[in-house]
């Protein structure tokens, strides 16, 4: 045997050293998270005058760059989308789609996060260790600094909203989850004024958003159990085919969806939606109602037709009722608001159910469909959140709806912008959400949802009705004596006003390009 | 003994967990009740693990006890500070945003 092995010229071992990971595709989330470590790196080392102008340039040269990245990336992209991270990442149409959304969306959000016109030092707290309502309190309202650390923060909820939506394991995207998250809630706690509001809203939101990731947390854990894997391509081929316990599958993906249903705010889910809407500063709230929207739904679609479309006929019936349940509590709720940013959030519930609609027509048109509509709404919510913040009283922002009686009469530029947004939202013809109501509605008919579809054309005729009263309120009211002056805002938030105007006008009118690259690409099943 | 008891047992404290963060008052402890949840699911995932032979489920807990601990930073930090506010951390007093 040995002289037999010892004649035999041995046999090369073949190169077993493992391949780098093709890092080209994950550039854009990479350059996002090396700057948020950089800008940890800025409020350590920097002196605090120069601190504000250092991460305003950072941040918006990581989205840019991230942005120029991902159009380099597209260029020569594989048309069926390619692993990244040794699998953990599906980089495909979808996810790109996303990707370059949410880009183009934190521009906006950084844009409002960083303005200091509207407000003398911008909407966030100047040291947020001191106590509201005491004499240090009332000099940190007069200064003019800001807690910085709000755009490294910024920067890593962004990371993780890029993440999630392209996470191709239940792993990655947990992690993802907590890593958008954690940022977040310390950002609502952040408002130079109404403090207490603030606080609250991120207890609130703490509290309510860990019980939440715990339901995820538990749903992975049983699909891991009745499949042996997290990978969501896995998950899938064990529940085409397995004679393993249905329970497990059917709790596992329950718990999974309440977790995700949580943070796109849907349904029975959104009671934290309008006091962390209304509590935390008004950039951050444009920020959570665009982006984490668009993450939350590019989770939920990837799960439901990577993992979850072969058991489609046992779930879809549920979420049917939870679509239902979503637009009715956000558009009848909303009517009864008095609050500005608590209406904009019931709207934002009844938009979660109109995306939920798209998001269970499991077909090509229905992925591209709600594709679009996340764009179109969310470009239009930042925008608004936008206008919201320009409206101000001695104390702050004015945000009680009969402050808002006869804005027409002192802006009507304001108010003119603030109805365009309001009937976009609403679905009227020239808007983009028009449009984005329309062919998720199509893509609802084609896959066989008439009744559904019924039943969100009265939910947002009667979300109509709510948007119209501001409007009616607006410029048919007599404006109050002691009424809040509109702001003439600086640079920042008027361009990241004006980006929202244009997209939802440009997407009304020409929404051609717009569709085609959301139906550019099918979720890579690997 | 059959690891079918480990998940039971897992069952029984992410329900417990659960059913304190909906009934209990002070933040600290809906807090701890809910890394009881987590810690629950931990227990889940080693328990899998050794039903499907694989490794995976024991380094997901791993993952599972990092994010926890990073939660317990911010979320101490967002408690303390709404503590010093109001001198409560019950969850009750915690009432200006509603309707």
């Amino acid at each position: 045997m040995l002289t037999y092995l010892a004649q035999e010229p041995l046999p090369v071992p073949e190169t077993t050293a493992i391949e780098p990971p093709p890092v080209g595709a994950v550039w854009p989330i990479l350059i996002i998270l090396a700057a948020a470590c950089a800008g940890v790196l800025v409020e350590a080392f920097l002196p605090k005058h120069q601190r504000w102008s250092t991460q305003v340039v950072l941040t918006l040269l990581a989205i840019v760059g991230a942005g120029a990245a991902l159009a380099g990336y597209i260029v020569d992209a594989p048309e069926a989308g390619e692993l990244a991270m040794y699998g953990t990442l599906a980089v495909d149409g979808p996810a790109l789609f996303l990707w370059g959304t949410l880009l183009a969306l934190s521009v906006g959000a950084v844009l409002l996060i960083a303005d200091r016109s509207v407000e003398p030092g911008g909407a966030f707290v100047a040291t947020a260790a001191i106590r509201p309502g005491t004499v240090q309190d009332r000099a940190q309202v007069q200064s003019t600094g800001m807690q910085t650390e709000v755009f490294p923060l910024t920067l890593f909820a962004l990371g993780g909203m890029m993440i999630f939506c392209a996470a191709n394991d239940l792993l990655t995207m947990f992690i993802a989850l907590e890593v958008l998250s954690l940022p977040l809630y310390l950002m609502c706690g952040l408002a130079r004024r109404r403090r207490l509001l603030s606080q609250e809203a991120a207890v609130k939101y703490f509290l309510l958003g860990a019980f939440a990731s715990a339901f995820f947390l538990y749903g992975i854990a049983l699909l891991y159990g009745y499949s042996g894997s997290v990978r969501l391509a896995d998950i899938g081929a064990a529940a085409a085919g397995t004679d393993r316990s249905d329970t497990l599958l059917f709790a596992g993906l329950g718990l999974l969806v309440v977790g995700l249903l949580f943070k796109a705010s849907v349904g029975p889910f959104h009671t934290w939606t309008p006091d962390v809407y209304q509590g935390a500063p008004t950039p951050v709230t444009a920020f959570m109602a665009a982006c984490t929207k668009v993450a939350a739904f590019g989770g939920i679609l990837r799960v439901l037709q990577v993992a979850f479309e072969s058991t489609s006929w046992e779930w879809r019936g549920v979420l049917w009722g939870i679509a239902i349940i979503s637009m009715v509590v956000g558009a009848v709720l909303g009517l009864t608001q008095t609050d500005v940013k608590r209406m904009l959030a019931y709207s934002s519930v009844a938009h979660a159910g109109f995306l939920l609609i798209g998001a269970i027509a499991l077909t090509e048109k229905g992925l591209s469909s709600t594709l679009f509509y996340l764009l179109t709404y969310a470009f239009t919510t930042l925008a608004a959140f936008g206008v919201v913040s320009l409206v101000r009283g001695p104390d702050g922002e004015a945000t009680h709806l009969s402050q808002w009686a006869g804005l027409a009469k002192r802006s009507p530029l304001v108010a003119g912008v603030f109805t365009f947004l309001l009937l976009a939202m609403a679905g009227v013809p020239l808007t983009s959400g028009f449009v984005g109501k329309f062919v998720v509605f199509e893509a609802a008919l084609s896959d066989g949802m008439a009744p559904l579809v019924v039943i969100a054309l009265v939910a947002s005729a009667v979300a109509a009705f709510f948007y119209l009263r501001v409007i009616v309120l607006m410029y048919f009211s007599a404006p109050a004596e002691d009424g809040p002056t509109v702001t003439v805002p600086g640079a920042f938030t008027t361009a990241a006003i004006t980006l929202g105007v244009i997209v939802t006008l440009l997407l009304g009118v020409a929404p051609a390009f717009a569709l085609d690259w959301a139906a550019g690409g099918a979720f890579a099943i690997r | 003994m059959t690891p079918t008891y480990y998940l039971l047992l897992s069952a029984l404290l992410f329900t417990i967990g659960a059913v304190g963060v909906l009934v209990r008052r002070n933040a600290i402890v809906v807090f701890m009740c809910i890394e009881l949840m987590l810690n629950a699911v931990n227990l889940s995932l080693v328990t899998f693990a050794r039903i499907n032979g694989s490794l995976d489920g024991q380094v997901m807990a791993f993952f599972v006890m990092v994010v926890a601990a990073a939660e317990v930073v911010v979320g101490l930090a967002i408690i303390m500070s709404i503590f010093r506010t109001r001198r409560t951390a019950s969850v009750d007093d915690a009432n200006l945003l509603k309707y």
